[in-house]
């Protein structure tokens, strides 16, 4: 899938009140195009991971047939661990009530 | 009850993909997965049209359980091979499901749906067509099933391992992270249980953790695996993924799924409740 200008990130937000909410969600592309443009392909069998600030699990979800996942984590720091055919990456992010995560995830 | 006899490699699946005695059954919490691209001949279970009564809270009677296989095209002496999304969790289930009603020859692909996608291993869309056998069940085997009266007497006495996430075991959330908060009307655990997250017992991939390190997590947690052991979760999903462990991987005789779980106890009047860690 090419996003062709469209904004690359999560599934849309339309219905959740992002005000009472702690948003990560994002979208998982394969550098694999290989022209440097940050919204490639979307993996679509990758698995997200989020682990607490100890290590510890939380939860998973694959991602959809847009490449896309989401949580609704507590405010604080987070760990997403993403899982895909031959490849393994981790991100630390810091979730936030009212103000959604909204990020690319690239696997080469 | 062993490794040997349980779980089944993604390898061995796909050198059985033709074997006559085998069926594949997905069951997943995403019950659109199977409809994404399932493994080839697989058929599927949807874990509520298919696993639950409907009318009553309990499990498809035996009358209705024999039908289902029946019309499956599944035969007491097949092998079945069960796998699914999110780690297994509603395989599990169903594996445990599967035991109830005594089938012989029951088994788990180890990492489930996960495994099979991480090894870049083919998914189809054809859906199979299976020729209809006469199944006939055994009666429910209630020595792996516990009820609420037996848990409420077992508070103290045996073994109650809680197998959700430390957040839902103190309180702080009804339900797993990337589900709806909805469950038992209060939150917090039984009183007396350890708090052993299902997830622990999973390596990243979805496969199981060795015997070692699977006895080492349970007799960490001062688990005394000599004694009768109940384990609970929300919904009794992620409870018989550890039922799993404990009385398939780890042999353990005298271990019980409580499927009535959380959403059953953290609705009850009068039990005892406890909160935090």
């Amino acid at each position: 899938m090419r996003t062709c200008g469209a904004t690359p990130g999560g599934p849309s937000l339309d219905g959740i009140d992002i005000k009472t909410q702690s948003v990560i969600q994002g979208v998982v592309l394969s550098t694999s195009a290989g022209d440097g443009v940050p919204n490639g392909s979307a993996i679509t069998n990758a698995h997200v991971r989020l682990l607490d600030s100890s290590g510890e699990f939380t939860a998973e979800v694959p991602t959809n047939q847009e490449g896309q996942f989401r949580f609704f984590a507590a405010p604080g720091t987070w760990t997403l661990v993403v899982l895909a055919p031959g490849a393994r990456k981790e991100i630390q992010v810091v979730a936030t009530k009212g103000v959604p995560l909204d990020l690319v995830i690239e696997l080469s | 009850m062993s490794r040997e006899t349980s779980l089944v490699t993604a390898d061995w699946v796909a050198q059985n993909l033709n074997n006559p005695k085998v069926v594949l059954v997905e069951v997943d919490e995403d019950t659109t997965l199977y409809d994404q691209g399932h493994i080839e001949g697989a058929i599927t279970f949807h874990w509520r049209n298919d696993l639950q009564d409907g009318l009553i809270r309990d499990l498809i009677s035996k009358e209705k359980f024999e039908a289902l296989l029946s019309k499956s095209g599944i035969s007491n002496d097949t092998t079945v091979i069960l796998y699914g999304g999110n780690n297994n969790w509603f395989a599990t289930y169903a594996f445990w499901y599967f035991k109830v009603y005594g089938h012989a020859d029951v088994r788990l692909l180890d990492g489930g749906r996960k495994r099979w996608e991480l090894d870049a291993r083919p998914f189809v869309t054809a859906v199979p067509t299976r020729t209809a056998t006469r199944y006939v069940a055994k009666e429910r085997d209630n020595s792996i099933r516990a009820f609420r009266d037996e848990v409420i007497a077992a508070i103290s006495k045996v073994n109650i391992v809680d197998v959700r996430s430390p957040q839902e075991f103190s309180g702080e959330l009804a339900a797993p992270a990337h589900l709806p908060q909805e469950g038992g009307q209060i939150k917090g655990h039984i009183p007396t249980a350890k708090n052993i997250p299902w997830s622990k017992a999973a390596n990243e991939d979805g496969t199981f953790k060795s015997e070692a390190e699977l006895t080492a997590l349970y007799q960490g947690a001062g688990v005394d695996l000599a004694k009768d052991t109940i384990a609970y979760c929300r919904i009794g999903e992620r409870s018989a993924f550890s039922w799993f462990v404990l009385h398939e991987l780890l042999g353990v005789n005298n271990v019980k799924n409580y499927d009535g779980s959380w959403t059953e106890y953290g609705s009850l009047v009068g039990v005892p409740v406890a909160l935090g860690a």
